[in-house]
């Protein structure tokens, strides 16, 4: 396997090259990460027959669902509708039970060739994910980097990237998410919020082509989470796809083009959020609404929702 | 802490200002400051704070002191201990032969041990059954053989299979061929011995301290794109090391006095050493106070180790590292310099 990783490197340079352009680093201009409107990097997310079960637990049951380039996608629902497992199967952290995805043409997970899918080895999967960044819930930013070496490390991992230009290109991003004088620091020693934002600035690092954000603000106390909602809400102008599961409805009124509300794994309605959430049409997407607004409903502060609920699944963990 | 004691302090002495006694500390402070309209706050800067005292700890350190004191005496004016016999073998050339090889035992057993343990370690978290099933068994086998019997059947190996042979299957040609008992010297049998008996407990440890990190740290790795070897080694290992390090010193330490164990392969260690010095001049005690001696030096300077290499790896994982040994010696001194004011009640 060693033999082989090492094999793949020139490839893999040459991938970085394109993204990591030697000349680049010297004259970056502070709005490079990413926010670049002259480069559309959008990538299309097509979503087709989507069927997902945990053993007898069936969590996703037959999603379509088109996202256009650079459009925001905003998935509401209930705790267990199977949103966040929907945004995991994207990036084939999930794998499917029956469905495809696809990301620009490209089938997640598989190699087309004519009429036949060939599942790819987990490497090539992991080359496909690079292109597909990720935001937890619960961060999980690599406990025992700095802040820096946390975004440098994808590049120089993933892309063979130059240590040296992968920690220039991650101070940028520190920067661009407002933490360039945390980069020595350790995720421990920053605020929620904070961690989420170099959580961010990592996923950004791959300068990928459809960001998926799984509840990036559930786990903060409620004055953190305008910093982190601010930094997405600068990202939806930069041209990248991003889908977002989210808690905060006035915030997906705000920032989404389109609203996906789901339900016992299925999509309810979906629509621009003038129409899905101010006119729903179903009798659920309304109870939703409803208990949302009431206080109810997802509670975002306790990420570990209650776990009697009928349709409960793993992926609140 | 210090502002609980001072506040506490201040419902005590303004009784008229602030209300019923028994009054939370804490909510004492914050009415304070959230009347302005009140009489102002009184000045609070000539209180003095007083360390709480602990009459138990000094009498226990009394007590200890005074066990230390007799012990050591004893050591000292008994002469049964016979210290001199000690000082003239401690740095004798065949102690400090055995010594050495003693630390060569310890160094390659621990390195068979620890690198096969790894190995086993990721083979036991592997998806396939067939490999996981091979890591279990080894750990299953080489846990309940006593260490004393694997060492008497690597040695005896020329007794089960009297030659190696690697040969060509088809032509029947040798590539390799001698004898098992040329091959098997006392150090390859000890070392085969002590490493594969080591591997087996380094890998339940090791496994142990990679299953104590957090999931979400792989799943983060994984969707980053990271390759497998990335993130079992610069992402999960890292972090593994907090949980595997104390028992692993432990393991190596108890490896530096298990290789005493080899004595029966007549292999000159520091043990065999001492018994054949002792065997001879019949001072048994005095030997086997320097073969201990030496030992708690190298345990001593292992734990050393042990303690700067944990702290090396705590980085990230507490918010502020402790100081080490030297730090808040020179912490002390520092505070003990200018002439203390207000510290002494």
């Amino acid at each position: 396997m060693n033999l082989l990783t090492l094999l793949r490197r020139p490839d893999r340079d040459a991938r970085a090259q394109n993204r990591y352009p030697a000349g680049r680093s010297a004259d970056a201009a502070p709005d490079r990460a990413g926010t670049d409107p002259a480069s559309p990097r959008g990538g299309q997310v097509e979503i087709r027959g989507v069927h997902k079960s945990f053993g007898d637990l069936e969590v996703l049951r037959g999603i379509d669902l088109s996202i256009s380039p650079g459009s925001v996608t905003a998935i509401l629902g209930p705790s267990g509708s199977g949103k966040s497992t929907l945004l995991r199967t994207i990036n084939h952290l999930e794998p499917l039970t029956r469905g495809l995805i696809s990301v620009d043409g490209e089938v997640i997970g598989y190699r087309r060739d004519g009429d036949l899918l060939h599942e790819l080895h987990e490497r090539q999967v992991l080359r496909q994910r690079a292109a597909i960044g990720m935001v937890f819930q619960s961060f999980n930013l690599f406990a025992h980097m700095t802040a820096l070496a946390n975004v440098a490390e994808a590049p120089r991992r993933a892309l063979g990237v130059p240590r040296r230009e992968a920690e220039a290109r991650a101070r940028e991003l520190l920067d661009l998410v407002g933490l360039a004088e945390k980069a020595e620091v350790y995720p421990r020693q920053l605020s929620g919020g904070q961690q989420q934002r170099v959580a961010i600035a990592r996923a950004l690092a791959l300068d990928p082509k459809v960001l998926l954000f799984d509840e990036p603000t559930s786990a903060l106390d409620p004055e953190l989470v305008e910093e982190v909602l601010a930094v997405i809400r600068s990202l939806a102008r930069a041209g990248t796809t991003l889908v977002i599961v989210t808690h905060e409805v006035p915030f997906a009124r705000d920032i989404a083009d389109t609203v996906v509300f789901m339900d016992h794994g299925r999509i309810v309605e979906q629509g621009p959020p003038a129409e899905v959430l101010d006119h729903p049409r179903h009798e659920r997407t309304r109870a939703f609404l409803h208990r949302v607004r009431t206080g109810l409903e997802a509670s975002p502060s306790v990420p570990d929702a209650p776990t009697d609920l009928p349709h409960h699944l793993p992926e609140d963990h | 802490m210090t502002s609980s004691v001072v506040s506490a302090e201040t419902t005590r002495r303004t009784p008229g200002a602030i209300a019923p006694a028994g009054h939370a500390p804490a909510t004492g402070a914050q009415e304070m400051s959230c009347r302005p309209e009140q009489a102002p706050p009184e000045d609070l800067s000539h209180l003095r704070v007083v360390p709480a005292r602990h009459p138990g700890r000094a009498v226990l350190a009394v007590v200890v002191g005074l066990v230390v004191a007799a012990v050591l005496y004893s050591f000292v004016t008994n002469p049964r201990w016979e210290w001199g016999v000690v000082a003239e073998w401690f740095f004798a050339e065949s102690i400090i032969r055995g010594l050495l090889e003693t630390l060569k035992l310890t160094l390659l057993a621990g390195a068979v041990g620890f690198g096969l343990g790894l190995l086993l370690a990721l083979m036991r978290l592997s998806p396939s059954t067939l490999i996981s099933g091979v890591s279990w068994t080894f750990s299953w086998i080489f846990r309940s053989t006593p260490l004393l019997v694997q060492l008497l059947l690597w040695y005896n190996l020329g007794y089960l299979y009297e030659q190696v042979r690697l040969g060509n299957p088809f032509t029947g040609q040798a590539v390799f061929e001698a004898r098992t008992s040329d091959l098997m010297t006392p150090l390859l049998a000890a070392v085969l011995g002590l490493g594969l008996h080591q591997a087996a407990y380094a890998a339940e440890m090791i496994r142990g301290g990679i299953l104590s990190v957090d999931q979400g740290q792989l799943e983060a790795a994984s969707a980053l794109g990271i390759p497998a070897r990335d993130r079992s080694l610069r992402i999960v290992m890292p972090q593994a090391m907090r949980a595997i390090l104390p028992p692993a010193f432990n393991e190596i330490i108890g490896l530096v006095k298990g290789t005493s164990i080899v004595y029966v392969l007549a292999h000159a260690e520091l043990f065999f050493t001492i018994q054949l010095i002792y065997g001879r001049t019949q001072e048994v005690l005095p030997m086997l106070l320097v073969a201990t001696l030496w030992y708690v030096v190298i345990t001593s300077a292992l734990s050393v180790a042990q303690y700067y290499i944990e702290r090396h790896y705590s980085k990230g994982a507490v918010r502020t590292l402790p100081p080490t040994p030297l730090q808040s010696l020179r912490a002390r001194l520092a505070r003990l310099r200018p002439a203390p004011t207000g510290a002494a009640a």
